[in-house]
């Protein structure tokens, strides 16, 4: 794989590195010191950060601005996008937005329905679905061109995301659903938390049997529990999650002061056996509201010093 | 057909409260076969409403009618002669009754005693399902048959979402994933590698997005 791209991510999957990429939730208010906070601790441990969009529909700062305040860090931020909000005319300009302050990744994602968040009266906009916010991002930056067919002066020049939820139902179309992202232009994929180890194995092996992992680079996403109580909600109350119960009972089986160790633990094991899975490219590590046990994390998973590009 | 449900009888007479006759207009099509506006439902209606305003004293004259069709301007004349005898019209058609309604008559005041709800199927009796935006550009033969745009709460047209789960729509356990049913449909006719071919932006233009929208038929306009 060679980089078409400036993105700092891009350049450290075609160097053959594993990549590390985090996430940061934007506040419910309009102080960037929290994303400051936040980029401090991770900021030498990670090689790109992803700022989420109104993540469970739940209104918050917008994920341009911080996107823009993470480049002017000096970090290289992951633009994500989500259809539920915005037009193919929004979606387009917002594209534009980021390239203007030569922000370089984007993750393109349906969203979760407004009835999760505190809008739940909202209309949903769907123009777009996450496979054709693929295409959008792909056609702005190959052709130069908007959608309607306009040329764009300066294009976009943006590594292309997506996500996948090798967990989610119908299990039978989870393989052919990565391959359409593919089909669509998806160059890297940050896949849904994984808890259940033997279940994304097989997924895994599904990937490499179409050769899909030659195409587009898998990043595992990985939520470290910090109690049995998170790992009980994740597992009943989260769609499309897949937390099996041995994994509830490990957490649960230790007193409450240890369950953050232990959560920390269970995500380092993941992580190593995690890149022993031949196609996984690196990681996604979405410590939620716990970014300070990044760094650990990369650590523990051998994954520190990042690579210089 | 067009599903739709009668109004909270708390807001069906804020509706007519001042008014000193009233019309209860039904309508033999779709709102008869959904149970909320045909003629059966308007003697109903009709005797409730008489019920309540009786017991607040008022003399309110309330009377009942029920066409074939209040989408059709044939059967709207039948109101012609008696319009005039009402200070207000309680349409239970669906809102393009209620309009027609009021279009055609336009010194009474109409009021909609119904919701409209969506185009669908009754699935068994008492029990209507959605089947159908009226999206201008069907696009069902690639979909297996089931639509995305009406029955996926996201109207993803390459779906599912990562929320489906065990069949089920990510926004209410009890709703069925629009994709798992479009997945085993796919299967069932063996054509599931259909799924892999992107299904290209949709031209939402002959939808609602493209403002009002007609029909015309220059071969059987008279
Ligand atoms: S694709 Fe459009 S026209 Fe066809 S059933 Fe769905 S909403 Fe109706
Ligand atoms: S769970 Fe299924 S029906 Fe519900 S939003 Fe996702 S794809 Fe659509």
């Amino acid at each position: 794989m060679s980089a078409n791209t400036p993105s700092r991510l891009e350049k450290v999957l075609a160097n053959g590195h594993f990549a590390v990429t985090t996430e940061c939730g934007p506040p419910r208010g309009s102080d960037l010191g929290v994303i400051t906070q936040k980029a401090e601790y991770v900021k030498n441990h990670v090689d790109a950060i992803n700022v989420t969009d109104n993540q469970t529909s739940v209104t918050r700062l917008c994920s341009l601005s911080c996107c823009i305040h993470l480049k002017q860090l000096g970090l290289e931020p992951i633009l994500q996008m989500v259809t539920r909000d915005r037009n193919r005319i929004a979606l387009q300009s917002d594209i534009l937005g980021a390239a203007a302050f030569d922000i370089h990744n984007i993750l393109c994602l349906s969203g979760d329905h407004q009835s999760f968040g505190d809008h739940a009266q909202g209309q949903n906009v769907h123009d777009l679905d996450s496979m054709q916010l693929i295409q959008t991002a792909r056609h702005m930056r190959d052709e130069g061109a908007f959608l309607g067919g306009d040329a764009i002066q300066r294009p976009p020049q943006m590594f292309v995301g997506a996500a996948a939820n090798p967990f989610a139902d119908p299990f039978e179309i989870r393989v052919p659903r990565l391959a359409k992202k593919v089909k669509a232009g998806a160059e890297f994929i940050q896949t849904q938390c994984i808890y259940n180890l033997d279940k994304f194995e097989e997924w895994m092996k599904g990937i490499r049997d179409r050769g899909l992992h030659e195409e587009v680079a898998i990043l595992a996403g990985l939520t470290p529990f910090k109690s049995a109580g998170m790992a009980r909600f994740m597992k009943n109350k989260v769609p499309g999650m897949d937390v099996p119960d041995h994994v509830v009972k490990r957490m649960a089986d230790q007193p409450k002061e240890k369950q953050p160790e232990e959560g920390l633990k269970i995500c380092t094991e993941s992580m190593q056996r995690l890149k022993e899975i031949e196609g996984v490219s690196g990681f996604h590590i979405m410590a939620i509201e716990w970014e300070q046990k990044v760094p650990e994390l990369v650590e523990g998973a051998g994954l520190h010093p990042r690579p210089e590009i | 057909m067009i599903v739709a449900e009668q109004k909270p009888i708390e807001e069906i007479i804020q509706e007519i409260q001042d008014d000193h006759s009233v019309l209860i207009l039904g309508c033999n099509e779709c709102v008869t076969v959904c149970e909320a506006g045909g003629k059966k439902e308007v003697a109903v209606l009709a005797s409730a409403l008489r019920m309540h305003f009786m017991q607040q004293g008022d003399q309110k004259q309330i009377e009942e009618k029920t066409l074939e069709r209040q989408c059709d301007s044939e059967y709207l004349e039948e109101l012609r002669a008696q319009v005039d005898r009402y200070d207000s019209v309680l349409s239970l058609a669906c809102g393009a009754g209620v309009q027609f309604t009021a279009e055609k008559y336009p010194s009474t005041a109409i009021y909609p005693g119904v919701n409209t709800k969506f185009i669908g199927v009754t699935e068994e009796q008492g029990y209507w399902t959605e089947r159908c935006q009226a999206c201008g550009q069907c696009i069902l033969a690639k979909t297996g048959g089931i639509c995305p745009v009406s029955r996926c709460a996201k109207r993803l047209l390459n779906g599912p979402c990562g929320g489906s789960t065990q069949g089920k729509c990510e926004i209410n356990p009890e709703l069925d994933c629009a994709w798992q049913l479009i997945i085993d449909r796919l299967s069932s006719l063996d054509k599931l590698d259909d799924y892999e071919e992107l299904v290209p932006i949709k031209d939402w233009s002959p939808d609602r997005a493209g403002g009002p929208r007609k029909v015309v038929r220059e071969d059987v306009t008279s």
